[in-house]
């Protein structure tokens, strides 16, 4: 395992003026690997990128490339290359001069460049683009030059910051799709960042999350998805309802006043525990058969399901079922013991999980995009 | 809906158009007329060919004018580059610093420069006194050009100043990324980009060095009269204003060519239009 290991980040910290970037952030990257960096914007995940490529200098802390100490390594000496948030393309060349741009500096035969340009550009579907103006393209082939820009100069790893952010969702689903592909078929590392965690699941084999510059898991993202580390991931990645629970022996847990099956072990007895279920392993079944009772106070149509808040008890549970309901209906819930996910207790506990504020818009509005750390860069 | 709306737009653009009318395009009539036209208003080629006595002066004129322009660049184009990647705060004092000088009048100012470059001027009573012997420096073309590069230099850091503070960082990143050190960044990213800013200074600085008068009256003691100068010493002249409009007319022929020269140049490497 130690051997196939490309990129190591140890101990890095990073502060732009009082603000705390990272904190003590270790991370190592396996060679070949598509991991994504996942976490609400100024989580730090755009500095780590940033700090792999050689645009910001950690103020503590260690890089090695193939175990190699490359802190002092300027940008233009690393093998890894970069593609944009906004593109950053070269407005003033055309298409094969953008993609050539990388391959002139480093002094490659005419011929080849020709040769390798022509290959970009089939790789990324932009067969023909040669002389095309870059600002005569649209959001989705200026993305492909971009990516055939960084991929032509044949790096190691390469490094994706929001690179999908700017487009629509039909097309970004479809860049996701032909990114994994591209990824697959070089073999090449691929570090991807992203506050979109439908994207990072898609596409990872692993999965880190951040939150205030530190790392809160890492891991693949059915572990991710199912064994969240604590409150923070659960509610960041998918939906989730997190109550408070006592672990009262191995496999057996209360919440919300009923006992439960469950798979964890290891906890100590009476342990205070965070029990994350997710909306869509709750079945609705009739009143007196429920494990659990409650009235469901809101109903929306999502298409694929409904998705319904129900209050149990004084806490608000998000349910998703293909069965309608109606807003007042006193429903029971059963809950498989594969659905109870047990967590320790942590800083996080209490702050999420509970849907009695829950709104669409201002879910949205959390996860809206921001420009992350780079105005604190400079001053 | 369209028509209405088009007659809205006219009316909103008659001020405008009546003002050009009035104040550009009927002047440079009386400019073409005039420079064809003797004193009795009789058609006449007479004041264009008689401009040959003034080859001197013209080829003198657009040398100063290459000379204080390219000048201008050299020094500009780091103050441009080192004021756009400093911080907010200093931007705006870089900036009050260049522009400071404008905000003195233009008389004010040619006139310092004499009591600075006089043969017993400030600085040679300054050199005296350092026991170095005075420096004739009034009167020189030196002078002269000095006088057009500090009057004019603004001129061409501020459009290359904005061309590059609207330059992305992240493109400069993506040079490095692949392959440039700082120096093969600021040749194959920031000077190309900021080609636009450049054209635009040297436009902006060439024509008014071409078209100056006066600096070169007060700094160049009168021995090297530019076109700005014989203009207008034509003007006061009685019976030569005919003189006069012919070689105000050929100066903006001159200038129309030179900058459709620049425009062309521009237009093959850019697509940002100038002026």
């Amino acid at each position: 395992m130690e051997n196939n290991i490309i990129i190591d980040l140890k101990n890095i910290s990073v502060a732009f003026g009082d603000n705390q970037v990272l904190k003590n952030l270790n991370l190592y990257i396996r060679d070949g690997e598509f991991i994504t960096l996942l976490g609400p914007s100024g989580c730090g995940k755009t500095t780590t990128l940033r700090i792999i490529a050689g645009f910001t200098a950690p103020d503590e802390g260690q890089v090695y490339f193939e175990g190699k100490l490359i802190n002092n390594v300027p940008p233009y000496k690393r093998h890894v290359n970069t593609v944009f948030q906004r593109y950053a393309l070269f407005s003033h060349l055309n298409v094969y001069e953008n993609v050539a741009f990388g391959l002139r500096n480093k002094r490659m035969k005419e011929k080849e460049i020709r040769e390798t340009v022509k290959q970009m550009l089939e790789l990324v579907n932009l067969k023909g683009f040669e002389r095309r103006h870059i600002n005569s393209l649209s959001g989705g082939q200026q993305q492909r030059v971009a990516i055939a820009r960084a991929l032509a100069v044949n790096p190691r790893v390469l490094l994706l910051d929001e690179p999908l952010g700017a487009l629509d969702l039909k097309l970004r689903k479809d860049m996701q799709n032909e990114l994994k592909n591209i990824q697959q078929r070089l073999g090449i590392t691929f570090i991807y960042v992203t506050h979109d965690q439908e994207e990072a699941l898609s596409m990872s084999d692993t999965i880190v999350v951040m939150n205030n510059g530190i790392i809160q898991q890492i891991g693949t993202p059915k572990d991710i998805y199912n064994e969240p580390k604590n409150a923070f991931v659960a509610d960041f990645i998918g939906e989730s309802n997190i109550v408070d629970g006592i672990m009262r022996d191995d496999f057996v847990v209360d919440f919300s006043g009923h006992r439960f099956d469950c798979l964890d072990k290891g906890f100590a007895k009476d342990e205070a525990v965070d029990v994350v279920v997710r909306p869509e392993d709750v079945d609705v079944v009739p009143l007196e058969k429920g494990m659990l009772k409650g009235t469901v106070t809101s109903v929306v149509f999502k298409g694929v399901h409904y998705e319904m808040i129900v209050d149990i008890g004084g806490f608000k549970w998000m349910i998703q079922s293909t069965d309608e309901q109606q807003e007042g209906d006193k429903i029971g819930l059963y809950i498989e013991p594969d659905a109870i996910h047990i967590m320790k207790k942590s800083e996080y506990s209490g702050m999420f999980g509970d849907y009695s504020s829950f709104s669409e818009e201002y879910d949205e509005l959390s996860n809206a995009e921001e420009p992350e750390e780079a105005d604190g860069e400079e001053g | 809906m369209n028509k209405s709306t088009s007659l809205k737009t006219k009316l909103l653009n008659s001020p405008y158009i009546v003002w050009s009318a009035l104040f550009v395009i009927a002047p440079l009539i009386f400019v073409v007329y005039y420079s064809f036209t003797d004193i009795d208003g009789n058609f006449t080629f007479e004041n264009v060919l008689s401009l040959t006595a003034y080859t001197d002066t013209i080829i003198r004129s657009v040398w100063f004018g290459v000379v204080s322009t390219i000048i201008c660049l050299v020094i500009a184009y780091p103050i441009a580059y080192i004021m756009a990647h400093s911080k907010a705060a200093s931007q705006r004092t870089m900036m009050i610093m260049v522009m400071l000088p404008m905000w003195m009048n233009f008389l004010i100012r040619t006139y310092c420069w004499m009591v600075l470059l006089q043969d017993t001027g400030i600085i040679n009573t300054f050199l005296g006194k350092l026991g170095i012997s005075p420096v004739h420096m009034i009167n020189t073309p030196g002078a002269v050009i000095l006088g057009m590069v500090y009057d004019f230099l603004p001129f061409m850091i501020l459009p290359i100043y904005s061309v590059m503070t609207k330059l992305d960082p992240s493109i400069v990143e993506a040079a490095q990324d692949l392959g440039c050190n700082r120096f093969a960044v600021l040749r194959k990213c920031v000077i190309p980009l900021s080609m636009p800013g450049v054209i635009s200074g040297i436009t902006m600085v060439f024509v008014p060095s071409v078209s100056t008068f006066y600096i070169s009256q007060k700094l160049g003691g009168g021995s090297f009269e530019l076109i700005g100068d014989v203009i207008e010493r034509l003007y006061l002249t009685p019976n030569q204003n005919n003189v006069g409009a012919a070689l105000s007319m050929f100066l903006m022929i001159l200038i129309l060519i030179c900058m459709a020269i620049m425009n062309k140049f521009s237009n093959s490497s850019e697509e940002g239009m100038v002026i």
